[in-house]
């Protein structure tokens, strides 16, 4: 909406532009920094300004974030880590949104006495505090024999992400004409073939937006990696923080920032290319219908 | 000077041309309706009016002052929406009483004023109520109350029936004549219904891709219409066009849809001239007329009170209005009277009437 | 060969439905609310290192309200949470509101204010340690630039650090709120507020009276995400400050995980946890059962 008629003075006008850009610079300026940060030689951070780009650029910080800084005490940077979060996050989120699309499709196509509550008990799931179930998982994952394990964080991430993986399909199917299912059953199809044959083709995108809610989440998780992994295994955001706290050796505030902006890479990278449905899932995550 | 003068009113958005220079003028107490197919700029000329969307150029006067570069609020003009755009957070009687309240009228007087407009529109059992707890009916009185209760020098309507049902539409178009008969107010109206513009216009403006195509009453629109566009668009079933030459004593029309035959023009004219002549269904009947036809009867639609009829002329159909008590059968030759002196004839290059 | 009779095949039909369903819903009854049940047995326990079984009744919820650390770790929930939700919603109105006057740089600003939400919160935490270090950051910057007596150590001071963690947050979730102002806002009808013009109002009148009443829906949402935000939130402060200075900057979530991880007293730890459940279900229930209830209609 707008107020066409109350035809803003120019000088008004001047004032709103300015504030915009205003606040577009200070939620810029913690970004700016990072980067020129990450390129900067230590001599230069020590004497220098944050605001200031760098007077001679070097790459050597991202090189040892990368490759040969020490988190811990292995000294081989955040690569390995970064792997483990590609190896959790790719599974976790093909998993758990194969099953939310079929746990939606059921929850609105083939409802059953009682679906409501189902529902209603996987949607609180979504918003607990993961903390009443630290113990617990931590017990459980030991006794399966996968803490500490890639595979340990994709079953956490896998049962954890249900609800809202859930909650998208099922609010996306809910506006699916159930005509269309009638007369697939009429015409003879069964469940898993309307499925398949009706809904899964016309559903790349919700399908887009839960990839990338969940990717963003589970790429961004903390609290399950650090519970739940240690050392070698731990994924990014771990490693990140383990690097930027460590207090043995100089502090390399360059090395800690560049290992930030590879740790924010991934999601930033997915934010730029398909921002419309990141926004959309965000708000889908946020406002339930 | 008339009470509303609308002086080569333009508005552009972009490259766009909306609005290519209106002119109306309109006498106090006067209804004008706005009468166009949708996306002709009805809207934009309102909104022009009200001061929502400025003009790009031109002039709006009421009541022989420019009010183009005022304010809406500055204006005196009350506005009916299309939505009737209620305020879904407020009651009824707080909608009704908010033009007052930003008018800075005490309390007591805005009661006394809100439940004046209520009895006449007769809702005063529903100023405790949201909007969301009232039909579509009651919502547009609401919308008319909130108009009313100014007393503005300018009342403007946005196709305000549009979302009623068939029945009601009926209803409230009576009740706004009855307002307007009641209380002299003028009134600029905006429909794509030509029957609710026949019904309450004292004066009718057709518009077409933000031009005006004809100004006029009811009568002389729908009679004597300006031009094939407006001809075509009043009136359902619409006008009957013949396309033809005329013949070489200018007297009579060589019909492309039957070249055998001759039908009489109203009026001579240059031989061998590209006219289409343009009779209304009801001006074809059983009886009278200056033309007799014999044809054959392909459709009948029965509606109630009358019968249309579509009867093959050669290549063309042409519809006829006929009393429901006349009974032809699909198949059946009939003998129908053309009433040739209500014919209109067109330019086909230009499309105007030729008198 | 015999075929599955066609009742046998029609039932497995009616059934397969649920049994699809069903693997998803038992994890999720097992892992999420057995669990909670089991954290609440714990909690009613005098574990430690370990969960033992010994039955000693709210014991361990006395001593959690006995701690100073975890009334310092309310206290700052209360501070961060009232801050975070008021400023977020405050700012994102704002600039929802600036954004929304025909901006014709819009499409390039809103990812702007936006991409901080794109971010994990130790990538934020990382980023603002650094920029508010008092030595190096953004002090030292403003006393180069010649304003030789600035100071923001707020990040060191352990009566000023909780409010450093309240900006890092609402740096990072203040442009999703103004996103979700910006959708309601969108979605109200122009030719009501055009009625509202005609009807005398001024633009302030209008946001003020119309608008933001209007807004109702997208506040309830962004009270709602925040304060569940700031409940659960933990990286950004382990990030950011640590918990630090001493335990300034304790919240529940750090207490929680602090006390059943490194401090041995588990039975302790699963109370916090408990305790902070029933503060997100207090919200969070009535919230969904009225969503759920209005999704009906
Ligand atoms: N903001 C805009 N930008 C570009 N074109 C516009 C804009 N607003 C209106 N138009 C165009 O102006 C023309 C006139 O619109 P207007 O709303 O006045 O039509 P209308 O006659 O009221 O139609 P309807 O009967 O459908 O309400 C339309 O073709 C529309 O597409
Ligand atoms: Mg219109």
């Amino acid at each position: 909406m707008s107020l066409s008629a109350t035809a803003p003075t120019r000088m008004n006008r001047i004032v709103i532009y300015g504030l915009l850009l205003i606040f577009a610079a200070v939620y810029l300026v913690p970004l700016f920094v990072m980067l020129a940060t990450s390129f900067k030689t230590l001599d230069e951070i020590r004497g220098g300004n944050i605001l200031a780009l760098p007077a001679q650029p070097t790459i050597e910080p991202w090189a040892r974030a990368w490759g040969s800084a020490c988190i811990g005490v292995t000294c081989e940077g955040i690569k390995g880590y970064f792997w483990n979060s590609i190896k959790m996050v790719v599974p976790a989120v093909l998993i758990s949104t194969a099953l939310g699309a079929l746990n939606g499709y059921v929850l609105t196509k083939w409802r059953f006495p009682g679906h409501r509550i189902v529902f209603g008990l996987m949607l609180f799931a979504c918003f607990i505090p993961f903390q009443s179930v630290l113990i617990p998982m931590a017990r459980v994952l030991g006794q399966l024999g996968i803490s500490n394990s890639t595979a340990g964080l994709v079953m956490v991430h896998v049962i954890y992400g249900l609800g809202f993986t859930t909650l998208f399909f099922r609010n996306y199917y809910d506006a699916f004409p159930d005509e269309l299912i009638h007369s697939a059953q009429m015409d003879g199809a069964g469940f898993l073939t309307i499925f398949w044959r009706i809904l899964l083709p016309s559903s790349a995108p919700i399908i887009v937006v839960t990839v990338i809610y969940q990717f963003t989440n589970i790429w961004n998780d903390f609290l399950f990696g650090v519970s739940f992994s240690s050392g070698a295994n731990a994924p990014m955001t771990v490693a990140l923080n383990n690097l930027v706290a460590s207090s043995t050796g100089v502090k390399e505030y360059n090395v800690d920032m560049a290992a930030a902006v590879i740790a924010a890479l991934p999601t930033l990278i997915v934010y730029v290319v398909a921002g419309r449905y990141f926004m959309r899932g965000l708000m889908a995550g946020a406002v339930k219908g | 000077m008339a009470f509303v003068e609308i002086q080569q009113v333009q508005r552009r958005i972009g490259v766009l041309q909306i609005l290519k220079g209106i002119d109306v003028s309109l006498e106090k107490g006067g209804f004008l309706v706005l009468l166009g197919p949708s996306g002709c700029g009805k809207s934009t000329l309102l909104n022009a009016i009200a001061g929502l969307q400025p003009p790009t150029s031109g002039d709006i006067l009421l009541d022989g002052e420019s009010i183009t570069g005022l304010h809406p609020s500055k204006r005196d003009i009350a506005m009916v929406f299309q939505s009737y755009a209620l305020y879904p957070n407020m009651t009824v009687a707080q909608n009704v009483g908010f033009p007052l309240e930003m008018a800075g009228i005490a309390k007591a007087q805005r009661d006394a004023d809100i439940l004046s407009v209520a009895k006449t529109l007769q809702i005063e059992h529903l100023l405790d109520r949201k909007p969301a707890q009232l039909s579509g009916g009651q919502r547009q009185r609401v919308a008319m109350a909130r108009a009313l209760v100014r007393k503005p020098r300018l009342f403007l309507f946005d196709e305000p029936l549009s979302n009623l049902d068939a029945k009601l539409r009926v209803e409230v178009r009576a009740e706004i004549k009855r307002l307007h008969q009641q209380t002299g107010a003028t009134i600029i109206y905006v429909t794509h219904d030509q029957i609710e513009a026949m019904t309450l216009a004292t004066k009718i403006v057709v518009m077409k891709e933000g031009a005006i195509q004809q100004t006029g009453t009811p009568a002389e629109i729908y009679n004597r219409p300006a031009n094939m566009f407006v001809a075509d668009f009043m009136g359902s079933p619409p006008m009957n066009m013949l396309a033809g030459k005329v013949s070489a004593d200018g007297r009579a029309l060589v019909p492309d849809a039957e070249p055998g035959s001759l039908l009489p023009l109203p009026h001579v004219l240059a031989p061998g001239q590209r006219v289409v002549l343009g009779i209304r269904p009801e001006n074809i009947g059983v009886e009278g007329g200056s033309l007799r036809l014999d044809l054959p009867v392909e459709v009948v639609e029965p509606t109630g009170s009358d019968i249309f009829l579509w009867l093959r002329f050669g290549t063309a159909l042409i519809s006829a209005r006929l009393a429901a008590t006349e009974s032809p059968t699909v198949g059946d030759r009939l003998s129908v009277a053309l009433d040739m002196a209500r014919a209109v004839v067109f330019d086909e290059a230009t499309g105007g009437r030729i008198d | 060969m015999p075929s599955p009779s066609p009742s046998a095949r029609s039932r497995l039909q009616d059934w397969l439905p649920r049994l699809v369903l069903a693997p998803s819903f038992a994890l999720v009854l097992v892992f999420v609310y057995g669990f909670i049940v089991w954290t609440g047995v714990i909690s009613m326990t005098n574990s430690r290192i370990l969960p033992v079984y010994n039955w000693v009744g709210l014991d361990a919820y006395a001593r959690l309200f006995a701690q100073p650390n975890w009334w310092m770790a309310l206290k700052n929930l209360a501070i961060f949470g009232s801050l975070y939700i008021t400023i977020c919603i405050a700012l994102g109105l704002f600039l929802a509101i600036l954004l929304d006057q025909k901006i014709r740089i819009e499409g390039f600003l809103r990812p702007i204010y936006l991409y901080p939400m794109a971010l994990s919160f130790v990538v934020t935490g990382t980023a603002w340690k650094w920029f508010l270090n008092p030595g190096m950051g953004f002090q030292n910057t403003m006393r180069q630039w010649g304003w030789e007596g600035f100071t923001f150590d707020w990040l060191v001071r352990p009566d000023m650090a909780i409010y450093t963690v309240a900006i890092a947050g609402i740096w990072q979730a203040s442009g999703f709120v103004m996103a979700m102002f910006l959708a309601g806002l969108r979605g109200i009808d122009s030719e009501m507020l055009n009625a509202a013009t005609v009807d005398g109002a001024s633009s302030w009148t209008i946001y003020r009276r119309i608008v933001i009443p209007l807004l109702r829906p997208a506040f309830l949402s962004a009270v709602i995400v925040l304060a569940h935000m700031a409940i659960k939130s933990y990286d950004l402060v382990i990030a950011l400050t640590g918990g630090g200075p001493g335990n300034a900057t304790e919240l529940p979530s750090t207490f929680m995980y602090s006390y059943t991880f490194t401090r041995s007293q588990m039975a302790v730890g699963s109370a916090s946890a408990m305790i902070m459940l029933m503060g997100i279900a207090a919200i969070m229930v009535p919230y969904l059962y009225s969503e759920l209830r209005e999704g009906r209609k």
